[in-house]
């Protein structure tokens, strides 16, 4: 099974073993990760699982919808340019390997 | 909103914890934010407890439930239309969307509809249960007094432990698999959301209320594509009455039995008489 990792603001790392067609909220809710809260549990209606995925493979992720780019106006942390919401990113082979680092808050 | 209903039921001292909270609250600032008139808003009430009777058998709850409805269809119906909702509100935007064509002249008005079916006796059982909860656990309750910071996460907790939606049908629009179970086409697929938020292999002591864990991941509002569009109103509601109540309120205190409300699919009080000691 691919895996990812996820990166606390703190630094520490989480390893995740994701399904393939997973989301990554999921995968981090199912694993109990502190800093995912998915209080809408993946409707793209809530904004609390924000991410920011590393640099080099954004392109890699599928491009953010406009409901997406709507509730990314939303975080509680900063909006960045490699800001995602991780409901809306499902696990593919091709992400395999790939670090998420999560905000200060949700 | 919060502040001045619970400051006067302070100084009532006993009340009726699902009329006078959970029902009051949502039957106010959720119409309002449709923009529905004032008047006759308890219809809401008992439409509500029809619609969610009907999700499920055709039993006499649904029967009766049916029955009490029949001459509110109209009121229903009359208020759902565009010059009865106030501009701006939710239910104007609904029609907005029709101007730019996003939905049709014939689907507006169900979903004016469905906004009023949905969005309040779901909030009136959730504050209701939520209430519920926190007056029979005062362990509970001494917590969320001490920080009314957590007044959302308790809100979570009492979604979880006492879910005010317990099922849920689905039907299968084409053939496929579930957990290894292959689903025919058109099948009825009925959802425990109020076990699966119990499950040992989800939750650490499940049988426990605790505003101090992370309840976040429970299923009363259902999950992905077709999850509550309500739930962050919903939510709302909830945190800003726990945390009035958490500021105002020192002790809630049972008086007596609650009784409860038989619905196919809500968890529902009748009524949950309560003592409130001001802060």
């Amino acid at each position: 099974m691919p895996e990812v990792h996820l990166i606390q603001p703190g630094g520490q790392r989480v390893t995740l073993d994701v399904p393939v067609g997973t989301s990554i909220m999921q995968a981090a809710v199912s694993a109990g990760v502190a800093g995912i809260v998915a209080e809408c549990g993946g409707s793209c209606m809530c904004a609390t699982c924000h991410v920011y995925v590393e640099e080099a493979a954004l392109t890699r992720l599928p491009p953010v919808q406009p409901a997406e780019h709507d509730m990314l106006e939303c975080t509680a942390g900063e909006r960045r340019f490699n800001s995602r919401l991780s409901c809306q990113v499902r696990m593919t082979e091709d992400l395999a390997g790939l670090s998420f680092t999560l905000p200060e808050s949700q | 909103m919060a502040e001045a209903l619970i400051d006067r039921l302070l100084e009532k001292g006993t009340i009726d914890g699902v009329k006078e909270l959970g029902e009051a609250y949502p039957l106010k600032v959720f119409p309002d934010a449709v923009g529905l008139t004032e008047e006759g808003r308890e219809n809401l009430l008992a439409y509500g407890d029809m619609v969610f009777n009907a999700f499920g058998p055709r039993n006499q709850l649904l029967i009766n439930a049916a029955k009490r409805v029949e001459p509110l269809t109209d009121w229903i119906m009359t208020n759902c239309q565009r010059q009865n909702l106030r501009p701006g509100g939710f239910g104007d935007q609904i029609y907005q969307a029709v101007e730019t064509g996003e939905l049709t002249e014939t689907e507006a008005p169900m979903l004016v509809r469905s906004f009023l079916s949905a969005g309040v006796d779901t909030t009136v059982n959730g504050i209701g249960n939520a209430l519920w909860c926190l007056a029979n656990h005062p362990d509970q309750w001494d917590k969320l007094h001490a920080n009314p910071a957590l007044a959302r996460q308790a809100f979570e907790e009492s979604l979880r432990f006492e879910a005010a939606v317990q099922t849920f049908f689905r039907t299968a629009s084409r053939d496929c698999e579930l957990a290894g179970a292959p689903i025919r086409s058109d099948t009825k697929m009925l959802t425990f959301l109020a076990s699966a938020n119990r499950d040992p292999r989800q939750w650490q002591n499940p049988d426990v209320f605790d505003i101090e864990r992370r309840a976040t991941g429970h299923m009363t509002f259902g999950s992905g594509l077709h999850g509550c569009v309500g739930q962050v109103v919903a939510r709302l509601e909830g945190e800003l009455i726990l945390s009035t109540l958490a500021r105002r309120v020192r002790r809630i205190e049972p008086l007596g039995p609650s009784t409860r409300r038989l619905n196919n699919t809500l968890r529902a009080l009748a009524s949950l008489p309560l003592r409130l000691h001001a802060a």
